[in-house]
């Protein structure tokens, strides 16, 4: 079988601890996670987990048993990214010099539909939602002026096809 | 009422059933040590004389009963004592709480005297573990723990209390856990795929049964013998399905993996339908993956839906409680006898018989006393009604493999961690849960010294426990291995050896000595008649190997008789 990028979503209850357990699980089998991000999801007191990992389809599919056996979790599923609606999102500090001596600057931030947080005298900071290669891309055309700071996040995503987590929540009442 | 953090500890103790616990006492758990004195007519603790042994003592107690075994300690060093016994339970799914005291809340993360992450550190030996700050708390997390540990597939719990909160005052009400909504311990019996089963079942020409503690733990013995007495279908055990159906039961064919018997090795390669009930194709039973059974459709029947396609693709998954599984199983099979199928297992038995069994149940040429034969003198005094709690080693597959068993939750080894020293403190723990069974443990000369002061333990509380040093003066497994597969270099693996009888002797337990085969027989006689707990070392052929053999990585129809 061949390696693939996979979306791992954990349903959980929000404990303290969890991610220790769930971190183990990836240890264990050598298993490198490429982003993780941790929020809470539609439901009140209900963590969302969302953990990139590439790997053979048995093998997800087999960790994501692993991870549903902790008693926290309430449901864990996987998808391809074909399967889901994902996005990254990534902050640039540049000085701000740069933003009146480089009139190019300005019309990469238009073209890569990207938006200023904030400008000080020293510095501005862009911020900029999309694919992993749009980001790299966008860091690509400013790295020729200087970056003085840059951040990724963690994959965000939502499956296209449906989870029912709220009506797995109604039948334990 | 309001009661200390400590004092609700114990009440939730009792209010879970228990009885008795394992431990050892230590600063950071004093408070509920204070406790127990107070409540010692209720709750009856065992001081062992290492942590690991409560572990393994709760685990043997937990083994024998199916109630959740319970063992506590102190912080950090007393904690991180208890991890080996932890890690052996979460793999064998044995229930056992664990509590373990913890600094205070204030002290927590600032490196103070006796603290250690142990949440952190048993995070992946356990099915759950919590730390509580709070007195508060204690009611509702000890609930949790008994429900978890006990539940689905059982497994060890730990939960950590601060001092503070074994010291604060709580308003304390106990109600036992009955759910948690993120875990569903049983998933739900399916019946169509009951009937897919069997329809399988019934179409197989050369179907086989394994099965494994599932049986045990699901508490499904009859209904499981029931199943093979109509079906017709021969069945083989793993080492902790062993005593899940009485070793002379007609359709019992013996044991599967790395030193089972001949014909289930070798025919798991030739059966059309491989059925597995509450069994995980453990490496040390499947060997080499690519190899195993590729020819069988596989049906499983699982507790745990994580074990399903894990290492062997199933046909057929029933997941659900095996016991419910095959109650509606049942009705739908087809009476069969499976004779000529059935005969293949018995002409491989023959032949295992006649080139390993008998010379080692019956050594001639002037050996030295056999493993073997040590245990069939066991058997013939015993007449297959005694628990028997084995070690790990050589010693091990000779007590798996010889041992008869007439009843369920007889045998206690420690299969999937393979633990040394898991075998003195075991008995204990079965002794005391089931006071009117006979205990034997059967230890090497190696693995005893590893949890030997546990020697103590028995003198202490008089219980009595039937000890036997097989002793070979190797680490016996290694030495076999080293002589296989690496030259015969035994590296490390002789043993001087201490005088065993003395050091008995010193814990005032009556011993024995036995080197010529002309008096085991009055030995293990004479142990077994003991109102006491006994010593008996018996001086074994120092280079005997196990076979029936797999070699590790090996196919099951590889498995070597020499
Ligand atoms: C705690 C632990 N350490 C090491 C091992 C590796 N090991 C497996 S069997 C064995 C030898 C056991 O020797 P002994 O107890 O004398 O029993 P015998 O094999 O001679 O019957 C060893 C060292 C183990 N299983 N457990």
């Amino acid at each position: 079988m061949e390696n693939r990028t996979f979306t791992i979503s954990v349903y959980s209850e929000n404990n303290v601890g969890l991610l220790n357990r769930i971190s183990g699980i990836f240890l264990k089998r050598h298993i490198n996670i490429l982003s993780l991000n941790v929020s809470e999801s539609e439901i009140e007191s209900v963590s969302r987990f969302i953990i990139v990992v590439e790997t053979t389809e048995k093998w997800v599919k087999n960790i994501v048993g692993q991870i549903e056996k902790q008693i926290e979790v309430i449901k864990a599923f996987y998808h391809t990214d074909e399967e889901t609606i994902y996005l990254e999102n990534a902050l640039f500090k540049i000085a701000s010099s740069l933003l009146f001596d480089e009139k190019q600057i300005q019309n990469i931030i238009k073209d890569s539909q990207s938006t200023i947080v904030t400008v000080s005298r020293d510095f501005f900071v862009i911020s900029k939602s999309g694919r992993r290669s749009e980001i790299e891309d966008l860091y690509t055309k400013f790295k020729p002026y200087g970056i003085m700071q840059f951040v990724r996040s963690g994959r965000i995503s939502v499956s296209k096809e449906k989870m029912e987590i709220s009506t797995m929540l109604e039948t334990f009442k | 009422m309001k009661i200390s953090g400590a004092e609700a500890v114990i009440r939730c103790l009792l209010a879970e059933g228990v009885d008795l616990l394992y431990g050892y006492p230590g600063g950071a758990i004093m408070p509920v040590y204070d406790e127990l004195y107070k409540f010692q007519d209720q709750l009856h603790h065992v001081l062992v004389r290492h942590e690991q042994g409560a572990t393994h003592a709760a685990q043997g107690y937990a083994r024998a009963t199916g109630k959740v075994g319970v063992a506590i300690a102190t912080s950090g060093p007393g904690a991180t004592n208890l991890i080996t016994g932890i890690a052996d339970a979460q793999i064998d799914s044995t229930p056992m709480v664990c509590i373990t005291g913890q600094v205070g809340k204030h002290l927590l993360g600032s490196d103070a005297f006796q603290e250690t992450d142990i949440i952190g550190i048993s995070t992946p030996v356990t099915k759950w573990n919590y730390q509580v700050t709070e007195a508060s708390e204690i009611p509702e997390i000890i609930a949790k723990a008994f429900y978890i540990a006990r539940s689905g597939r059982p497994g060890p719990v730990l939960i950590d209390i601060t001092k503070n909160a074994q010291f604060d005052q709580l308003e304390f009400s106990y109600e036992k856990c009955t759910g948690i909504r993120s875990y569903t311990p049983v998933p739900k019996l399916k019946l169509d795929k009951v009937a897919e089963a069997a329809a399988l079942i019934n179409s197989a020409k050369k179907p086989f049964i394994v099965f494994g503690q599932g049986i045990i733990l699901g508490k499904a013995e009859a209904e499981f013998k029931a199943l093979l007495e109509k079906s017709g279908i021969p069945a083989a055990w793993t080492i902790l399905g062993l005593s899940a159906l009485p070793t002379d039961h007609p359709l019992n064919v013996g044991m599967l993996g790395m030193h089972g018997n001949y014909g289930p090795n070798l025919l798991t390669n030739e059966c059309d339908v491989l059925i597995a009930f509450g069994m995980r194709f453990d490496d040390r039973v499947t060997g080499n993956l690519n190899t195993y059974a590729k020819q069988a459709k596989v049906i499983h029947f699982e507790i745990d839906p994580a074990e399903i396609d894990k290492n062997v693709k199933t046909e057929i998954a029933v997941l659900g409680d095996v016991k419910e599984a095959l109650t509606a199983l049942l009705p739908l099979i087809e009476a069969k006898s499976h004779d000529l199928w059935h005969n293949k297992f018995k002409e491989l038995k023959e032949i295992e018989y006649d080139s390993v069994i008998k010379e080692e149940l019956n050594p001639t040429n002037n050996k030295g006393i056999s493993m073997g034969e040590t245990i069939e003198m066991i058997n013939k005094h015993s007449k297959g009604d005694a628990i028997i709690v084995s070690d790990v080693g050589q010693h091990q597959m000779f007590a798996c493999r010889y041992a008869k068993f007439n009843s369920t939750k007889s045998n206690i080894t420690s299969g999937g961690l393979g633990t040394m020293g898991f075998a003195l403190p075991a008995a204990i723990g079965a002794k005391m849960g089931k006071p009117d069974r006979e205990v034997v443990a059967i230890i090497g000369d190696g693995g005893f010294q590893m949890n030997i002061q546990e020697l103590g333990t028995i003198f202490q509380t008089k219980v009595p426990v039937k000890i036997v040093i097989l002793n070979n003066e190797f680490l016996g497994m290694v030495r076999q291995w080293q002589e296989l597969f690496f030259d015969n270099r035994y590296a490390s693996t002789k043993m001087i050896n201490p005088n065993f009888v003395a050091i008995a002797e010193g814990y005032y337990i009556k011993s024995k000595k036995v080197t010529q085969r002309e008096d085991l027989d009055a030995a293990v006689a004479e142990m077994l008649a003991s109102k006491d707990s006994y010593f008996l070392e018996v001086m074994v052929e120092k280079e005997n190997n196990v076979f029936p053999m797999i070699p590790t990585g090996a196919c099951v129809s590889e498995i070597r008789l020499s």
